[in-house]
């Protein structure tokens, strides 16, 4: 990462994406808890951080409709662009039926495929027990691996019991969880050069181009 | 600016009815809509191209070339001739052969098609639907302008001296647009060429049309075919009009809510606000339609799909009736008085206007190729008396 002269430097955008339905929720909770831990981590590496949460209940009418329609309306367009232009994704979602809800799957149906290559994401999921945790593993981890995300390697699954663990003991450890988490982001995005989104028209080839792949 | 009306030819059931047209029927009501349309005044009607049901368009140019015997004035187009999996011999020949029935009354608009099994069911892949969109225009623009192709390129059997026949209409191809939603690459082939570009607009926000106009206004500006405002530039659109906005809303809300694409997605409320469809009177979609030329420039051709979902034939013609008699003057007073500067075409090209400008800089192409005598016939274009005696081996079988 390139510091500017005066030591400051342009800044880091993290979207926070969480797909939990009840309010409050656990899946939002763990979505914060994530994204405090990577800020936390981010601004000890000299960066400012803007934060960027898209909770999907209020978009999934919205949602449904873009699938239908194949253009996002409203708030859904601010939250993809918030998604697609960020430098780094936290991405939560609550475990139903051994997997994402189907709303997590949605939403990134609507997301354009390439739009987060490269990206630093970081997964976290929330269920009743822990014997749901490896859904992350088998189902989250191989959608943004498709979408040729840069996922890190630690993802944090937090079961109802880990609301209620000790940080000292030594079988839970949500906390430390998070914090390992959180540094692996924190570490890929501060070293992405913070460029946002690529530019659709920019990148379009010019015609002498065209014409010569064709 | 031109007006006019574009079908996607789908046989729908009425949903307030349950009755559903046959492909005959269907494909009669479009002849009839044309027709109606050409009388009331309207400046265009264009039809898709469409090769599975629930759609009947499948041979625009018969549907064409018959229009084009049976009425006056309208400008014959289409939305969009594929330009992806039909071979662009056979396109060459075809519309050339509809502008001279036709007597240059005709233009055409070339789009990819968004169908995906019509790619394979026509023997090609639609992960190339770019590159065959790029190959196959550029063929088929040579195919016109030049009189013998020598050509090899990646998706189809090489020629080697072709000529396509008729040669087109005083030297002269038709004028082309082309259609994409999403897709710069295709507003950099408009612009390149300095064809037409048409944004279908009908299920898109109005910023997202913006975008893609603007980009090919400045490539045209880039190519050098002249400044970015004087650029050719189509909307789609679409709406349902009564006298009283209220009526309107009532009758248009079940076709909505059953219609194929946006049916059981968002309320008309929602979809009325975020894309271009207007259902209202007449004085409310001369309103919206008129404040488009702001958002994208000023621009040469508006059409308006008004024959889907199920409407029935009766209903159509009088949404074409008030179309001509209610929006069209007004709204064409209002949006040509936006026009930035004179040098800014007020209409697309003509053929007499394309003539006019070849003519100008010497590029017109020759109207026929090669001696009076066929080689393989071994007869004369203008009789049938045979002038050689070299029969072919087939020939000699046969005979």
């Amino acid at each position: 990462m390139t510091t500017t002269s005066n030591g400051t430097d342009p800044g880091r955008t993290l979207a926070v994406v969480s797909a939990g339905l009840s309010q409050p929720s656990s899946t939002r909770l763990l979505a914060d808890r994530l994204a405090d831990a990577t800020v936390r981590d981010l601004e000890d590496r000299g960066h400012t951080v803007r934060v960027e949460t898209v909770e999907l209940r209020d978009l999934a009418h919205a949602v449904v409709d873009a699938m239908l329609t194949r253009f996002p309306a409203g708030d859904l367009a601010g939250a993809l662009e918030a998604v697609t232009g960020a430098d780094g994704v936290i991405a939560v979602t609550p475990v139903f039926t051994t997997s994402y809800s189907g709303l997590f799957k949605s939403f990134w149906d609507v997301v354009d495929p390439d739009a987060l290559t490269g990206m630093p994401v970081l997964l976290g999921a929330t269920g009743g027990t822990a014997r749901h945790s490896l859904a992350l593993e088998y189902a989250m981890r191989p959608l943004f691996t498709y979408l040729r995300a840069d996922v890190v390697p630690t993802s944090v699954f937090a079961a109802t019991d880990d609301w209620a663990a000790s940080a000292d003991d030594p079988g839970a450890g949500l906390p430390r969880r998070i914090s390992r988490a959180g540094r692996e982001l924190a570490a890929r995005v501060a070293e992405r050069p913070g460029e946002g989104p690529a530019d659709p028209f920019a990148a379009t080839p010019s015609f002498t181009e065209l014409l010569g792949g064709s | 600016m031109q007006f006019g009306i574009f079908s996607v030819s789908d046989v729908t059931t009425d949903p307030t009815t349950g009755r559903t047209p046959d492909d005959t029927e269907r494909v009669r009501n479009m002849l009839t809509i044309a027709r109606h349309a050409d009388e009331a005044g309207l400046d265009v009607f264009a039809t898709g191209e469409h090769h599975n049901p629930p759609f009947v368009a499948s041979s625009p140019t018969t549907m064409l070339g018959y229009l084009a015997g049976v009425t006056q004035h309208i400008t014959l187009s289409t939305a969009t001739t594929l330009i992806t999996t039909n071979d662009p011999v056979r396109l060459a020949e075809e519309y050339a052969m509809l502008q001279v029935i036709a007597d240059g009354r005709m233009d055409l608009m070339m789009g990819r098609g968004n169908t995906g099994p019509v790619y394979p069911w026509f023997g090609q892949d639609i992960r190339n639907g770019i590159p065959l969109a790029v190959e196959n225009y550029a063929l088929l623009r040579r195919l016109w302008t030049e009189d013998v192709v020598d050509w090899e390129g990646k998706f189809r059997t090489p020629l080697q001296g072709f000529t396509s026949t008729p040669r087109p209409l005083d030297g002269v191809p038709p004028f082309v647009w082309h259609g994409s939603i999403r897709s710069p690459e295709i507003a950099e082939q408009a612009a390149y060429y300095g064809d037409g570009f048409l944004h279908n607009n009908i299920f898109w926000p109005m910023h997202h049309t913006r975008q893609m106009v603007r980009f090919y206004r400045q490539r045209f500006e880039h190519y050098g075919h002249g400044r970015a405002d004087q650029a050719i530039v189509g909307l789609g659109g679409q709406v349902f009009m009564r006298k009283s906005s209220q009526d309107a809303w009532n009758e248009f809300r079940p076709y909505f809510d059953e219609a194929p694409v946006y049916g059981h997605g968002p309320s008309m409320e929602d979809f009325t606000q975020q894309t271009p469809l207007t259902v209202g009177s007449p004085q409310q979609v001369i309103d919206r339609y008129a404040s488009f030329v702001d958002e994208v420039g000023y621009y040469q051709r508006q059409m308006f799909l008004v024959d889907h979902a199920g409407l029935p034939l009766k209903t159509v013609l009088e949404q074409i009736d008030i179309l001509a008699e209610d929006v069209v003057p007004e709204l064409r007073r209002i949006v040509e008085a936006k026009r930035p500067a004179d040098d800014v075409p007020l209409n697309p090209p003509s053929h007499a206007e394309r003539v006019a400008a070849a003519r100008a800089s010497g590029e017109m192409g020759v109207t026929h190729v090669g001696d009076s005598v066929d080689p393989y016939t071994g007869t004369v274009a203008e009789g049938t008396q045979p002038v050689t005696s070299s029969r072919t081996a087939a020939q000699e079988a046969r005979a």
